[in-house]
């Protein structure tokens, strides 16, 4: 059924969340949160250099200590032979994901796990990582996306052929694929255009940085069995990663997922999991890890960082009748940086004839990249939307007009194929154009930025169960750990379809054997996929309380009607009798059939991209190079707010995480190879001083394949802030900005620099 | 099991004697905000923490002929709360405001600042402009010392094995002085200084420096006073030209390195830009006029 | 080296415990007392996530020596609320949507309380200023600061809502 044109109670309210009271009053369990009788804390040993071969590994000091109770490398875990997986989100190999586990034969990152320990206690494991002798052959190594893709760069991986290029290399490089999407004639494009703008962009790998490190707690039973408990955006990733690198069956592992502290597409591959098992698996006994701080940032995957050239020719107009692009995205030490989403997202906003990208999957001797909110679009998007804008300058146009002229609208058919339906970015630049801060004055010595942003959005496979209680309240449980109020919006939608109070239902997320498979929390696929089950579980069991009442009442059940949580007789043909409500048919449902419950599994397909335009005032301090935020606004087509208030809530986060993209964030590395700000002292992430208050504006255009119009919502809002921050900057100091981060000595050398 | 101790002594003799007793590493405690973290990552690997708090007036702060004496292990939020330190030395009390966030000035001190050397200390360029001294006390003794004499490198200070500091004294303040610090830092909070900058002054009836005390963090292997740049100050209103000069001056004195949180250039160009800004709200606030806490 | 005996008084209770010099406060809370509310999420003092208010000031637990705790009151996410009855704090994020996974909402809140235990009437910059040391990576800090300044104004009595 469809509840878009409806009048809905629930739906589009700010009800408190289910598990909020536990997440206030510190009662949550996070990974890190469980203990077990007799349990082992597990460390890992990493790699100090970021390219070296592994000659030899001598644990027996390590494995001597008293207290130790497992030492694992390696040699533990069984050779696995190269398999696409499609488990987490974005490319992943299983070979690859076991050799970034544990490295085997080179370690190709400072970082890069060697060996574990487990031990009774936290600094006995410290001590026995202490005693392992490792006996490297440190090898040349290459940070940078460009250099590791020169001939004379040290190759990572000897059996690394370039992807899609014919013919097919015969020497093996860094270069892992080489996308390339063409739609029209780009050149011919050009050579119609009045003016042509050209850049050439870098951007900065970042990180996730949840705040909650890796963490899990495992146990290898003697007959096999294996209990997970981990923080994760998938427990049936875990299981799945975890079965594939130890060899086990899946139904041997059950995972429990904690709560986690933040995930941001970070989680959405496994570190620890695999280690914790092969540990226990050794010695018999509970092993529980968690990462410092220092080796989330040193060992667990950022997003891409990347060198950009791009080049956008347009009539006198505004019309745009070509754009080229070429993107290398680096990938860290194996292959799978998001460039093909980086490919798709930059252009796929606007309606253009003529396109050419080509996008190159690079491999270098830094952690392997993670997916980290709508991977690969906020990096193509911070050069398109920074061009655009150079375009709207050179031609005197206004940002916002030179978007409207351009933008993708329903039946425009993207460079990379897909025709766009029901989409929404009309509407936000409409909301744009009438929201009061982009009516307002610009301040004396501000500058304002606009930029937009794109993500297609994913649907895929989700299971979720509604079980009416004896008493007539409501349990939903679902396979999606909740990363940031889903348990509110799958309540909501199950509420809204039995019609009652969403206090009445309790939502929670099942473990991996007491609910139908569930891919993972991400791409911003939750409250479309798995709401879109929970709806229809929670439908199946209207029709089965409608039977129920027809039962009792015996009439048809065509006959029946449920509206507000009660059965109706359906008219007065149907009969007079008094309406049965959820308690009333609960308690007798022994006599109606047995327990009222209803499980559903779907593949959700027509996710329905997003669209997100964002306004940002900033102010520069021409002196120290410093940028502030004044003022900033973020519009986005929403589809439907199922909960407001966490709608609002990813777009003010997507942004801020974007605000400190923009600004400060950074891997620094020294001419070892390692980095050299593995913390939140010099990993600079905003701060709550740093950002002014983010106003989410929700453009609703619904997305007809959900039941209540409900697009992605997670990924757009991270897209824009780069450019739309840069776009100011350009405005406020007459400056363009190249270079992520847009860091306060840069800007001021580029303010030096053009004012000779 | 672990072969670190711990000892809280009640008197400064007591201290004394665990410090020069201690058969390896002893590390003073008093905010453990940089030692603990340092603990943490394996870098200091101390075999004997002797916690100063609980020492008769290492925590407290009063006033001795118009001489303000603030106890070692002071934290930062009651300096911060304490009316009469605010408006002899505002330049002081908001440079130890500046180190780290609120939960850090629950716990961290002067002392702990100075005695970490790092040349990025934010209270310390401050202190060394106030022209403090610390009480330092050991095994011989007692005696007092200009501040700058206790950094003598990064990491490194002029203290001996079973010596500690007591206290820190400001000296009297005459009429028309005033401090300001002011240092740079890439987000609004959070950071270690890029640059710093502490100025003190002291001002006649007509506006004119009659004394100066400029300090520069994070622009060398300490913090480091400049006395060209207090002597571009001295005589002066602080009009175009003596900011120009105390600009070049402050920059002339620079002699930084690039790391993970500046440049060369950039550094030398910031402490130009921050003595400027620090000696006008200084020299405001010698004449009177308010300013607001600068973050 | 024989482990180090602490008295003090935890969340109102009298509370004692063993800790080897090394262990933070907030080893001993999470991993000696079981106090599992306050978080690790650096162990330097970064991010505030295991933020408590000893003997009156709000403090890193990771930037204290668990025998440091000896004679001292402390208080954690765990004593904030009285009995079944949430601080106002608690609960105005849960009103104001301030949290998304909840990770550092427990250093949150225990921050908030101190902020308005020592200043009633905080300005908006003055909670973003006095907020700075608790890391939140979600919510880009609008819907805290918003229920920071709501739960303030119901102190004081002026909530209309």
């Amino acid at each position: 059924m469809n509840y878009i044109d409806t009048s809905l109670k629930v739906v589009g309210t700010r009800p408190i969340r289910p598990d909020g009271v536990d997440k206030v009053t510190g009662r949550a369990v996070f990974a890190a949160d469980t203990r077990a009788a007799g349990m082992l804390w597990g460390k890992v040993l990493r790699s100090p250099h970021a390219h070296a071969r592994i000659v030899s590994i001598d644990t027996s000091k390590a494995e001597a200590l008293a207290g130790v109770h497992a030492v694992v490398t390696a040699a533990d875990f069984p050779e696995i032979v190269s398999e696409e997986a499609f488990v987490g989100e974005g490319p992943m190999n299983f070979r690859d994901l076991s050799m970034n586990c544990m490295a085997r034969g080179k370690a190709l990152y400072e970082g890069h796990a060697l060996a574990a320990v487990a031990a009774t206690t936290q600094e006995i494991a410290d001590r026995a990582l202490a005693l392992i002798d490792v006996q490297y052959d440190v090898l040349p190594h290459v940070i940078d996306v460009e250099a590791a893709m020169a001939d004379d760069a040290p190759v990572l991986h000897d059996d690394l052929f370039t992807a899609g290029v014919d013919p097919a290399p015969t020497k093996p490089s860094n270069v892992a694929k080489v996308v390339t999407f063409r739609k029209g004639d780009a050149e011919a494009g050009f050579a119609e255009a009045d003016v042509i703008v050209e850049g050439r962009y870098t951007t900065q790998p970042v990180h996730q940085a949840y705040i909650e490190p890796h963490a899990c707690m495992a146990t290898y039973a003697p007959d096999g069995q294996v209990s997970i408990h981990s923080s994760s955006q998938g427990h049936f990733m875990v299981r799945a990663y975890t079965a594939k690198l130890l060899g086990l069956n899946l139904s041997n592992i059950r995972v429990n997922p904690a709560e986690i502290g933040g995930g941001f597409g970070g989680k959405t591959l496994v570190y620890l999991e695999p280690v914790a098992v092969a540990l226990s698996r050794k010695c018999g006994r509970t092993v529980k890890m968690q990462m410092t701080r220092e080796e989330v940032f040193r060992a667990s995957g950022p997003t891409s960082g990347a060198a950009m050239e791009i080049k956008i020719g347009a009539k006198k107009d505004g019309t745009i009748v070509a754009a080229k692009q070429i993107l290398k995205y680096q990938a860290g030490a194996f292959p799978g940086s998001p460039i093909g989403p980086g490919c798709m997202c930059g252009f796929a906003m606007y309606d253009l004839p003529n396109v050419d990208v080509v996008g190159y999957d690079v491999v270098s001797n830094r952690p392997k990249v993670a997916a980290y909110r709508a991977p690969g679009a906020p990096i193509t998007s911070f050069a398109v939307e920074c061009a655009l804008d150079d375009l709207a300058l050179k031609l005197d146009l206004d940002p916002l007009t030179l978007r409207e002229k351009n933008a993708a609208k329903n039946g425009t058919k993207t460079h990379y194929g897909p025709t766009h339906h029901n989409i929404g970015f009309t509407a936000v630049l409409d909301a744009v154009k009438a929201h009061p801060h982009w009516k307002s004055p610009v301040k004396e010595g501000q500058g304002r930025g606009l930029a937009c942003g794109f993500w297609f959005n994913i649907g895929g496979e989700s299971s979720a169960q509604v079980h009416v209680n004896e008493d007539g309240t409501v349990t939903a449980a679902t396979g999606s750990p909740d990363i940031g109020g889903s348990r509110a919006s799958i309540g909501m939608m199950v509420a809204e379809v039995l019609g009652v109070p969403p206090t009445t239902v309790r939502t929670i997320v099942a473990d991996t054997a007491s609910i139908g498979f569930t891919f993972l929390t991400g791409g911003s696929r939750v409250t479309f996929a798995t709401g879109m089950a929970a709806t229809q579980a929670a439908e199946k069991v209207v029709e089965d309380l409608k039977r129920r009442a027809a039962q009792t009442w015996e009439i048809p059940v065509e006959a029946v009607e449920w509206k507000d949580g009660k059965a109706y007789p359906a008219g007065s043909n149907a009969g007079a009798f008094e309406p049965l409500d959820l308690a009333t048919l609960a308690l007798k449902s022994p006599r109606t059939g047995g327990p009222i419950i209803a499980e559903v599994s779907v593949n959700a397909q027509g996710a329905g991209p997003g669209f997100g335009a964002h306004i940002c005032d900033v102010s520069v301090d021409r002196e120290t190079g410093q940028v502030t935020i004044e003022r900033y606004t973020a519009v986005q087509d929403v589809g439907k707010a199922i909960h407001p208030s966490y709608v609002e809530g990813q777009i003010q986060g997507g942004a801020a995480q974007g605000i400190g993209w923009a600004l400060n964030e950074e891997y620094i590395y020294n001419d070892k190879g390692q980095m050299e700000n593995p913390g939140f002292l010099d990993y600079r992430v905003p701060v709550a001083s740093d950002v002014p208050m983010i106003e989410a504006v929700l453009v609703e255009v619904p997305n007809p394949r959900h039941p209540f119009g409900a697009r992605g919502v997670g990924e757009v809002p991270i897209i824009p802030p780069m450019a739309a921050i840069g776009n100011a900057i350009r405005r406020a100091a007459g400056v363009r900005m190249h270079d992520l981060p847009m860091s306060p000595p840069k800007l001021r050398a580029a303010l030096d620099a053009a004012s000779g | 099991m672990s072969g670190l101790s711990y000892a809280a002594p009640t008197s400064v003799d007591e201290a004394v004697k665990l410090l020069a007793g201690a058969s390896g590493l002893a590390k003073v405690l008093s905010g453990g905000t940089d030692l603990l973290v340092q603990m943490r990552s394996g870098r200091v690997k101390p075999d004997l923490i002797v916690d100063t708090k609980k020492i008769p007036g290492l925590i407290g702060i009063r006033e001795e002929n118009g001489s303000y004496v603030i106890g070692a292990a002071t934290p930062g939020a009651m300096v911060e709360a304490h009316a009469g330190m605010k408006a002899a030395w505002p330049g002081v009390v908001e440079a130890l405001d500046l180190i780290g966030s609120t939960q850090i000035q629950g716990r961290c001190t002067l002392a702990g600042n100075l005695c970490n050397a790092s040349p990025a200390a934010d209270s310390v360029p401050a202190l060394f402009a106030a022209g403090a001294t610390a009480v330092i006390v050991g095994g011989k003794g007692r005696r007092e010392v200009p501040v700058e004499q206790v950094p003598v490198g990064p990491g490194r200070t002029s203290l001996g094995k079973d010596e500690f500091i007591l206290e820190f004294r400001l000296p009297p303040r005459p009429a028309r002085s005033s401090d300001a610090y002011l240092r740079f830092i890439p987000r609004t909070e959070m950071d270690i200084a890029v640059v710093g900058c502490g100025i003190s002054v002291t001002l006649d009836d007509k506006g004119v420096c009659t004394t100066a005390r400029v300090a520069l963090g994070a622009v060398a292997p300490t913090v480091v006073l400049v006395p060209d740049a207090a002597q571009a100050l001295v005589g002066h209103k602080l009009d175009a030209d003596t900011l120009a000069k105390l600009d070049a001056a402050a920059q002339a004195a620079a002699k930084p390195i690039n790391d993970k949180r500046g440049t060369i250039e950039y550094r030398v160009k910031v402490a130009g830009v921050l003595a400027r800004r620090v000696a006008a709200i200084a020299f405001d606030r010698a004449q009177g006029f308010v300013n607001g806490k600068a973050h | 080296m024989a482990k180090n005996y602490v008295t003090t008084t935890i969340n109102g209770e009298q509370t004692e415990f063993l800790c080897e010099t090394q262990q933070t406060l907030l080893d001993v809370l999470r991993d000696v007392i079981g106090l599992t509310g306050s978080k690790e999420g650096c162990a330097s003092g970064d991010c505030g996530a295991c933020s408590v208010i000893m003997n009156g000031r709000l403090v890193c637990s990771c930037l204290v020596l668990g025998v440091e705790a000896e004679g001292a009151t402390i208080t954690t996410i765990e004593g904030i609320a009285q009995g079944d009855k949430l601080h106002p704090v608690q609960q105005k994020f849960l009103e104001h949507a301030a949290l998304q996974c909840g990770f550092c909402t427990p250093g949150l809140i225990v921050a908030s309380k101190a902020l308005l235990d020592e200043n009633p009437n905080p300005t908006e910059t003055e909670a973003r200023y006095w907020l700075a040391g608790n890391l939140c990576r979600c919510t880009g800090y609008d819907k805290i600061i918003r229920a920071v300044m709501d739960a303030a104004a119901e102190l004081r009595g002026e909530s209309v809502g």
